[in-house]
């Protein structure tokens, strides 16, 4: 029987980058960030309240795991914003925008109220776009 | 109007909240932070801890908390991470950090440098096998 999920990952297309966005602008830690040799590495983040969850931010580069067209591809579709990669939660929406906005992470909705509860997306530094949903609504 | 009103509100929440997210090092107090929101400190307090789940004070021990471990992990000293992060003594920062943590600092300090050169003697030990396989990590 599956009990938990330990690691997901989100494609992005620069590891420099995609660390000061989720660790300098979401507030995410750094769990793991281990060179692997020849320019690869390992890099995995946690969200503030869920240090048990490693978010792997994966490179999409030409090499084992992926070929040159895929990567031509993968990008393409990552640029263009095709992904929803994931659904983060907090305590206020209302201040995590203001914070978030305040930062210079794009909003492509700012906090709504629907049927579901409030929500608002945004996009991190490759594409990737997240639904920001508050924990009670 | 009232909307407006309300953003406004939360902006200056926010920007009290930045404050001590930058400027956590310094010696910094409760009326510092809630005049970066131009509020009364009862008010500011209310609206904070409404807000975020923590009283100001709560949070500002966090980001320095937080912030230690981060220092201690690159390998500064107690005294030296105590003063970078706010601190007057090393003694008080100790206290802070195992009533929050559950450990000494320096206790953590030698965890995370077991765990780097874990990671650099072998770092496929912290990545799942299925990755490391897809990658060309494992031949």
């Amino acid at each position: 029987m599956i009990s938990r999920i330990t690691h997901t990952c989100i494609y992005v297309l620069n590891q420099d980058s995609a660390y000061d966005f989720y660790v300098n602008k979401l507030g995410f830690k750094v769990h793991t960030d281990a060179p692997m040799g020849e320019g690869a590495r390992w890099l995995t983040v946690t969200p503030p309240d869920q240090p048990e969850l490693e978010i792997t931010l994966f490179l999409v580069a030409e090499g084992a795991m992926f070929d040159k067209e895929t990567v031509q591809t993968m990008t393409g579709l990552i640029k263009k914003g095709t992904f929803g990669a994931a659904v983060f939660t907090c305590q206020d929406i209302l201040a995590t925008y203001e914070e978030l906005k305040s930062k210079g992470v794009i909003f492509k909705k700012q906090p709504t109220q629907e049927f579901y509860g409030y929500e608002a997306l945004f996009l991190d530094d490759s594409g990737n776009w997240f639904s920001l949903a508050q924990m009670d609504a | 109007m009232e909307q407006y009103e309300k953003i406004y509100l939360y902006q200056r929440i926010v920007r009290a909240k930045l404050f001590m997210d930058h400027h956590y090092a310094d010696p910094i107090d409760l009326t510092n932070i809630a005049d970066q929101a131009h509020f009364s400190k009862f008010h500011f307090i209310r609206l904070f801890t409404s807000i975020y789940g923590k009283t100001p004070n709560h949070y500002l021990i966090k980001i320095r908390m937080d912030n230690a471990k981060i220092l201690l992990a690159k390998g500064y000293s107690v005294l030296e991470t105590s003063l970078m992060v706010g601190f007057d003594s090393p003694t008080s920062f100790t206290a802070m950090f195992k009533k929050m943590t559950g450990q000494p600092p320096s206790t953590f300090q030698k965890e995370q440098e077991i765990k780097r050169k874990a990671i650099q003697a072998n770092p496929l030990l912290f990545v799942p096998n299925c990755f490391a396989e897809t990658h060309g990590w494992i031949k």
